[in-house]
């Protein structure tokens, strides 16, 4: 689980194009959206596509992203249990 | 229609070589685009974050905006009402190439969200109207090569109509790496350089 958190918040930095941070960072309890990393609607989209190219899960639901995206800990939680790949 | 205006300031990214007013303030010619852009950015304090999610065009329009913006000292909690009237050749066509890379192999098959909402020119517009709170008129044209006579009518139209304080305007071009070029003006109704579709085509060929 540890190696997919490291894996997830270098990937975040790298798509969404998070420029001067590095994974530490980012705490695993760290909020994604609003006061945490302060990423927006377009992020949450771009979260959506990496989650099906990396991991094979398809969200078809967009509000489901709300609780998933939460934090590094909810995603590797939720990938853990879903991935296809 | 009232033509007494004047271009106030303008700036200059071109050939890895960021001036204002004929003055260099940053050049760097070891670099490719994307290196050259992002040191440039940083040598202007600019500390946006978001520009590192711009595409190319909207990186060079926002970072030439943000270096004649910053020097007129505006305070965003007032109501600046310059509008933006920006023109280019290749529209986005750099960022829609890019996005249709991402749909070319249906077996792998992941559009951006991030790279399509820059396939359209006047994005770039929205960027710089967000950093500096601008609720203003704005226009973005395509033309086949620079055009100061439109630039000029239009740009006086909106000032002479009081649509507008002060026009933003100019030709901001990105058609790949080589082939990148920003020229914008601020026309006002106080300044040295009278604007004039000569004067225009001077300062653009200098």
């Amino acid at each position: 689980m540890d190696a997919l958190k490291q894996e997830l918040k270098e990937n975040i930095i790298e798509q969404l194009n998070l420029e001067d941070m590095s994974p530490e960072d980012i705490a695993n309890d760290d909020m994604l959206f609003g006061d945490g990393l302060g990423l927006d609607s377009i992020d949450a989209l771009e979260l959506i596509v990496m989650l099906d190219k990396s991991y094979g899960i398809k969200l078809t639901d967009p509000k489901e992203g709300r609780a998933i995206f939460e934090s590094i800990d909810t995603m590797a939680a939720y990938i853990t249990e879903h991935r296809t790949k | 229609m009232n033509t007494d205006f004047y271009i106030k300031s303008y700036c200059r990214i071109k050939d890895n070589t960021v001036s204002l007013n004929d003055s260099v303030l940053f050049n760097d010619a070891s670099k490719s685009f994307i290196d050259f852009i992002k040191s440039a950015y940083k040598n202007q304090n600019t500390k946006y974050p978001k520009f590192f999610k711009m595409d190319n065009l909207s990186k060079l329009a926002f970072l030439a905006a943000d270096v004649l913006l910053k020097n007129e000292n505006l305070k965003l909690e007032n109501d600046n009402n310059i509008a933006i009237v920006f023109s280019n050749r290749a529209s986005s066509l750099d960022t829609d190439r890019k996005h249709q890379e991402s749909i070319q192999n249906k077996e792998s098959y992941y559009p951006s969200p991030a790279v399509f909402v820059y396939t359209l020119p006047n994005i770039c517009i929205g960027e710089i109207s967000i950093k500096y709170k601008l609720y203003s008129e704005n226009s973005f044209f395509i033309f086949d090569n620079f055009n100061a006579s439109h630039l000029l009518t239009y740009s006086n139209s909106l000032l002479s109509s009081n649509k507008a304080h002060e026009v933003l305007c100019g030709w901001v071009e990105f058609d790949g790496e080589n082939n990148y070029e920003a020229f914008l003006y601020l026309v006002s109704k106080t300044g040295t350089i009278k604007h004039t579709e000569q004067n225009i085509i001077t300062l653009y060929n200098t």
